[in-house]
């Protein structure tokens, strides 16, 4: 079968691609543009590992053909960014901070997520939040933890918006304050900052 | 201790939350062929014969590979030490491909292409004649049937595995045993509870599928990229498969996303070697679909024991019973170590003052390989134990916490070459039963009637920190110290989500001095360039590797404050020995004052460019571990039942371990939470099932395979009783697997004082709660 041409907005860009008419966006943003962080963990959208933001909210791309996508907006762990302050975003750092990542195969699909919950601007409970992501499965965390990064990265939104908003407290005698979190993250940060000059 | 009992962020968390971090199918070349396997309709039987024909002619298609063409090697697939003496040996009883077909989903030709389409239209093309035997998909079926054909009649005159009986004493009888209670206490002082118990056939379902890619390098290396627990381990396997020398053969592990056991057995791994040095070593990459993971890969043991106790009216548990029928699938993989590791845990968790029995078959049969999965055995030991307990307590009206307080095995156990150096059980449950709250609420959820009834409930149970002394517990790690005082951490122990390079990076840092800023651990192992480790299974990688660490660091410390004294004019170190230092924060300090003598930079660049003097400072060391330690823990959890709906929640959950001391907080809890899930799939909602006459699955997907979602899942609490063990490298022990034992026995439990019904078929799905319920009336 002949190849067509077709353009996608992916991750703030126009990106021209040759696809097979048959392809799912998966495949097309995986192989063609090498967006690695998407991941096969069914094929049929079980799983969430594919997760991708179209237009803003969160689709299984494995079962999403990439003609379809044609024209719409297009979001990908690759292109997250808080241009504001040249950092991750607030999801990937509550993500760090709270433990929320292990084997890091469903993260993320997680992420983008969380970012599409965080958007929505409502103070969600736990359990809301548990609802919102079970299109997602996960099989080391329990979701626990996933769950607090979520209660965090919206409490970070609604404190931009002035909305009252508490995180459930902690459920293990173990956890320690997020002041000392954040210093960790600082030194994670740092770690992985590209201005060389500061070493 | 500076960095111990510290929770460090995870050292790859940015790389993870970025997209960054790679795995093995992002790594693939683009010009990669594929490669797909054909996999057998009939469950048992034979290959007679096979046409590839139609299947060569497709365009895109490199070659066609049956059962036929594959070499007359057999081959053993499980992630064991090994050791030069039979004894330590794996069943070696698969081929590449098999012709002999012992399961729905075996695995009999493969096709490489160069793209999936291709593949997938010539494996449809592939016709096969079969000759069919009769299927048998459970151990208990195949070993009454004296007729079944024999699965591996090179190594077996039947189809047992092994069938072993730990005993309290050789000449112990159960039935004798109670003669001498009812002799001594009266029949009327006794309860007995005898029953069955079923536990359910489970998939691992890590999230990641089993992948590989291989390729034979410039220099003739087979070469190997692999989602694999067992790096070192598959590097063996392969050459072992393939009948060529171990050096010829390199596995590299990128990221992995999840193994929980299933990976610790090779695979696909030595098939897709073989297929690349079949296409002329181009790389060639085998990536299964869920459905052939689910199948095809491994499961957990459905188990399927007869358990019998005897206890006086008065709550002294007496004598215990367990014969137990492991289904072990088509292929030895693990052989019966995870039964007998089952059946060693069933006999020890209580003291058994008139004795015991445990006696287990591990049976070849027709179903999906089952092999190592997180907690090796334990969670089916505790579903025969631990259900017979509440029974025993529930028959003789006995507080569950106050029976186990009174007959849990004490600090003296010592079993197999294993004992508690230190021992917390009995304070876990105290903790978990204040936490819970369980006297109040086993007073309050009395004589409750109506459709909606509480209860709690509890499991604990007992676990070996690492393989010793029954294997061979070694590990080897390299450190390297960098221009800029910095280091690099190699092991060939394996990161697989669960945190290792983390912990081994705080260890270092405990045991250097050094920074863990400054610590940069090689997470990619390859077995070309990490050192020796058998890696990701048991409990043992921060028990034998952290040991490792910790014995290497001290050396690299001592070599970096030898070298420092042979530094020409460097005035604070005039005078001093070896013994008058030691490393801190990055610099060589007085080992009383603390006082910063020397930057370590400077040490490590003085050693690089010294015309005089040059040396680049490294350390290795190899440390063979012989002890091992008992870890252990238990579950209470606070339920409610919706017995018209057949629904269990979860209103309180709690687990609290003994670990010895928990080297990262934060990263051990998240363990935890992980475990307590997975055993929620166990107890509630996870079985594989099989059609029992012809072997094939009914629910190979993760739709139907239902594995718990965020929905699914209650607040977990963690709590940990931290008592530092003398074995362990900084006082830990045993934590990746003991999570995933208790929770779901003790939901079990909390649903008999809820209903009185003890339920002994795993998981309790709305359907056997609701057949259940109505049959004895209550709804």
């Amino acid at each position: 079968m002949s190849k067509k041409i077709i353009t996608l907005h992916v991750n703030g860009k126009d990106r021209e691609v040759a696809i097979d008419e048959r392809e799912s966006l998966y495949e097309t943003l995986r192989n063609e543009l090498c967006l690695t962080s998407i991941k096969k963990g069914c094929e049929v959208g079980e799983c969430g590992a594919c997760s991708v933001l179209l237009n803003g909210r969160c689709i299984d791309s494995c079962i999403y053909l990439t003609v379809w996508a044609v024209g719409k907006d297009i979001v990908t762990v690759e292109g997250l960014r808080d241009e504001e302050n040249d950092d991750i975003t607030d999801v990937q750092k509550e993500f760090i901070k709270q433990a929320a990542v292990q084997c890091g195969f469903c993260t993320p699909g997680f992420i983008l997520k969380a970012v599409e919950i965080v958007g929505h601007n409502k103070p969600y409970t736990r359990e809301e939040i548990k609802k919102l992501i079970t299109g997602n499965l996960c099989r080391c965390t329990g979701y626990m933890n996933i769950v607090t990064a979520i209660e965090h990265a919206i409490k970070h939104n609604m404190d931009k918006l002035g909305v009252p908003y508490e995180v459930a407290p902690a459920t293990t005698s173990f956890d320690i304050p997020d002041s000392e979190k954040d210093k960790m993250l600082e030194g994670v940060l740092a770690m992985q900052d590209n201005d060389v000059t500061k070493f | 201790m500076d960095y111990i009992g510290k929770s460090n962020l995870r050292v790859d968390a940015y790389a993870k939350v970025t997209g960054k971090a790679l795995y093995t199918a992002d790594m693939a070349p683009r010009d990669s062929y594929v490669a797909k396997v054909l996999h057998s309709t009939i469950a048992n039987g034979e290959v007679v014969s096979m046409d590839v024909t139609e299947a060569k002619k497709i365009p895109g298609v490199i070659g066609v590979f049956t059962c036929f063409d594959v070499p007359d090697v057999e081959f053993p697939t499980a992630g064991h030490p090994w050791g030069l003496e039979p004894a330590h040996q794996d069943i070696a009883d698969r081929k590449l491909l098999n012709k002999r077909v012992r399961l729905y989903g075996d695995d009999i030709a493969a096709v490489v292409a160069e793209d999936n389409v291709a593949c997938d239209k010539a494996l449809k093309l592939i016709k096969v004649e079969y000759k069919e035997y009769p299927v048998h998909t459970d151990a208990r079926s195949m070993v009454q049937d004296k007729d079944a054909p024999l699965l591996h009649p090179n190594w077996r005159d039947d189809n047992v595995i092994a069938h072993t009986s730990f005993k309290s004493s050789p000449d112990f009888n159960y039935d004798e045993a109670k003669k001498k209670a009812i002799a001594e206490y009266g029949e009327d002082n006794l309860i007995e509870v005898v029953k069955n118990v079923k536990t359910p056939r489970i998939s691992h379902s890590h999230i990641e599928l089993p992948v590989s890619y291989a390729y034979v390098d410039a220099n003739g290396k087979v070469t190997v990229v692999a989602s694999t627990q067992i790096p070192h381990i598959g590097r063996r396997i392969i050459a072992q498969a393939l009948n060529i020398p171990w050096g010829k053969v390199r596995v590299i592990k990128p990221y992995i996303g999840g193994g929980f056991g299933n990976k610790q057995d090779l695979l696909y791994e030595p098939l897709n070697a073989w297929l690349s040095v079949k296409c002329g070593g181009h790389p060639v990459i085998l990536e299964i679909s869920r459905e052939e993971t689910i199948v095809g890969t491994r499961t957990r043991h459905p188990m399927d024991g007869d358990v019998r106790g005897l206890a006086t009216k008065d709550g002294k548990l007496l004598c215990r019973e367990l014969v137990n029928y492991s289904t072990n699938g088509g292929y030895a993989a693990h052989g019966h170590s995870i039964t007998a590791k089952c059946a060693g845990i069933f006999q020890n968790l209580y003291k058994n003052p008139l004795g015991v029995n445990s006696e287990a078959y591990t049976v070849w049969t027709n179903a999906p390989t089952s092999a190592a999965m997180r907690a090796y055995g334990v969670p089916q030991a505790v579903s025969f134990a631990e259900t017979l307990t509440d029974d025993i307590c529930f028959k003789g009206g006995f507080d569950p916490l106050k029976f186990r307080m009174d007959n849990l095995c004490d600090e003296n156990l010592k079993a197999g070459g294993v004992e508690f150096y230190t021992y917390g059980l009995k304070k876990c449950l105290e903790i978990g039963a204040k936490k819970i709250g369980w006297d109040k609420k086993r007073e309050e959820y009395k004589n409750q009637t109506g459709p909606i009834r509480r209860g709690v409930g509890m499991c604990c149970f007992i676990y070996q920190t690492a393989v010793a002394p029954i294997a061979l517990e070694t590990s080897s790690i390299r450190m390297i110290l960098n221009q800029d005082g910095s280091m690099q951490l190699q092991t060939g122990a394996t990161e697989i989500g669960q945190g290792a390079d983390t912990v081994f990076t705080q260890i270092a840092a405990e045991s250097t001095g050094i920074t863990p800023d400054k610590i940069f651990i090689m997470s990619n192992q390859d077995t070309d360039v990490t050192p020796f480790d058998t890696g990701a299974y048991g409990s043992r990688q921060t028990y034998v590797a952290g040991n490792s660490i910790k014995e290497c660091g001290k050396l690299f410390k001592q070599r970096i404050c030898e070298y420092a004294l042979t530094i020409e004019d460097e005035e604070k170190l005039q005078g001093k020995k070896v013994e008058d230092l030691d490393v801190c924060d990055n610099h060589i300090v007085d080992v009383k004052t603390k006082e910063q003598l020397v930057p370590l930079s400077k040490v490590a660049l003085t050693g690089f460019y010294s015309f005089k003097h040059n040396q680049h400072i490294t350390a290795e060391k190899t440390t063979d571990i012989t002890t091992n330690t008992f870890a252990s823990g238990c579950t209470f959890v606070d339920i409610e039942v919706d017995m018209p709906l057949g629904i269990i929640n979860i209103k309180d959950i709690i687990s609290v371990h003994d670990s010895g001391t928990i080297i990262n907080p934060a990263l051990a809890t998240a363990q935890v939470h992980g475990g307590m899930s997975m055993s929620l799939g166990y107890g509630l909602s996870e079985e594989l099932m099989l059609d029992p006459k012809t072997g094939k699955p009914y629910n190979d997907n993760l739709l139907d395979y239902k594995i718990p979602t965020a929905m699914d899942s209650p607040d977990f609490k963690v709590e940990f009783v931290e008592m530092k063990d003398p074995t362990g490298g900084y006082g830990n022990k045993a934590l990746g697997e003991p999570p995933t034992v208790a929770p779901a026995v003790a939901i079990r439990n909390a649903v008999l004082n809820a209903t009185g019904i003890g339920f002994n078929e795993f998981p309790l799905t709305a359907q056997r709660l609701v057949h259940e319920f109505k049959a004895q009336g209550l709804i």
